[in-house]
């Protein structure tokens, strides 16, 4: 008896442990393991790239943002790609885009769900390797995945 | 599966010059954190990857993920090099793949 109940036991709390491990949100730790991946070892300044978000937002389900990196976009120097992640989001990961010099100028913009008040960053990676960053923090109303779904 | 798409490219570009191209497709892009009104999981229902080809030539390349919002829209450059055909293409969640493309003459 006593070892079935003790099996039983172990088996609960080894389930609610279980539950527990996955946050419901990403988390600043997990932005930075993010950039971790798309960087590696090498090292990200600040400038070059320019992220372009409001920094009030009413509704985070749709957020236009823009991203400009300067660069003359020729052969030898140019824009490789460009990553946006967030910090608080369910997933940190927002857009990657692979650029080159067909592009002509790095200037793109889209529209992404923000679900909280946080910090945005964008990271592009220039045809020498070289990493660089900017980061917004933008101020959430009404956070996008909160709204039931129709 | 067909999903309206709304390209926008400019018809006649001058050799050289760097375009605008929007593009804009109907996608709920479903995140899959959401619940529906019984408490089960929404299934994830997004558009993964998006590309554009000049000519056969890749010259846009995206990944995207749950954070970009329903109806992705997507406004990019490239420099106009030669007449031909710009073509884009979707592909998501479930097999879903898009295709459009547009007709552009440079002089």
């Amino acid at each position: 008896m006593h070892s079935t109940r003790r099996a039983f036991l172990a088996t609960a709390g080894g389930a609610a442990a279980a539950l527990v491990v996955r946050p419901a949100h990403a988390t600043p730790e997990s932005m930075a393991s993010a950039i971790r991946q798309i960087v590696g070892e090498a090292s990200m300044k600040p400038g070059k790239i320019k992220l372009d978000l409001p920094p009030l937002v009413e509704n985070g389900n749709t957020v236009a943002m823009g991203v400009t990196v300067d660069s003359p976009m020729t052969a030898k120097d140019y824009v490789k790609a460009v990553h946006v992640v967030t910090e608080k989001n369910p997933q940190p990961n927002v857009i990657s885009v692979k650029l080159g010099p067909r592009a002509g100028k790095a200037d793109i913009q889209t529209r992404i769900r923000l679900a909280d008040t946080q910090t945005v960053v964008a990271i592009c990676e220039m045809s020498d390797g070289s990493f660089w960053s900017d980061k917004i923090d933008v101020i959430i109303t009404l956070g996008a995945c909160l709204e039931d779904p129709v | 599966m067909a999903a309206r798409t709304l390209i926008n490219v400019p018809q006649k570009a001058k050799r050289g010059d760097v375009i605008q191209i929007k593009t804009l497709i109907s996608h709920i892009m479903e995140t899959g954190f959401r619940r529906d009104n019984v408490g089960a999981l929404v299934p994830r229902d997004i558009i993964t990857s998006f590309t554009c080809t000049y000519n056969g030539e890749t010259i846009f390349d995206a990944e995207l993920h749950q954070a970009i919002a329903a109806n992705p829209f997507i406004t990019f450059h490239t420099v106009a090099t030669e007449s031909g055909t710009i073509a884009f293409r979707w592909t998501g969640d479930h097999g879903f793949l898009q295709e459009a493309s547009a007709k552009i003459t440079v002089e």
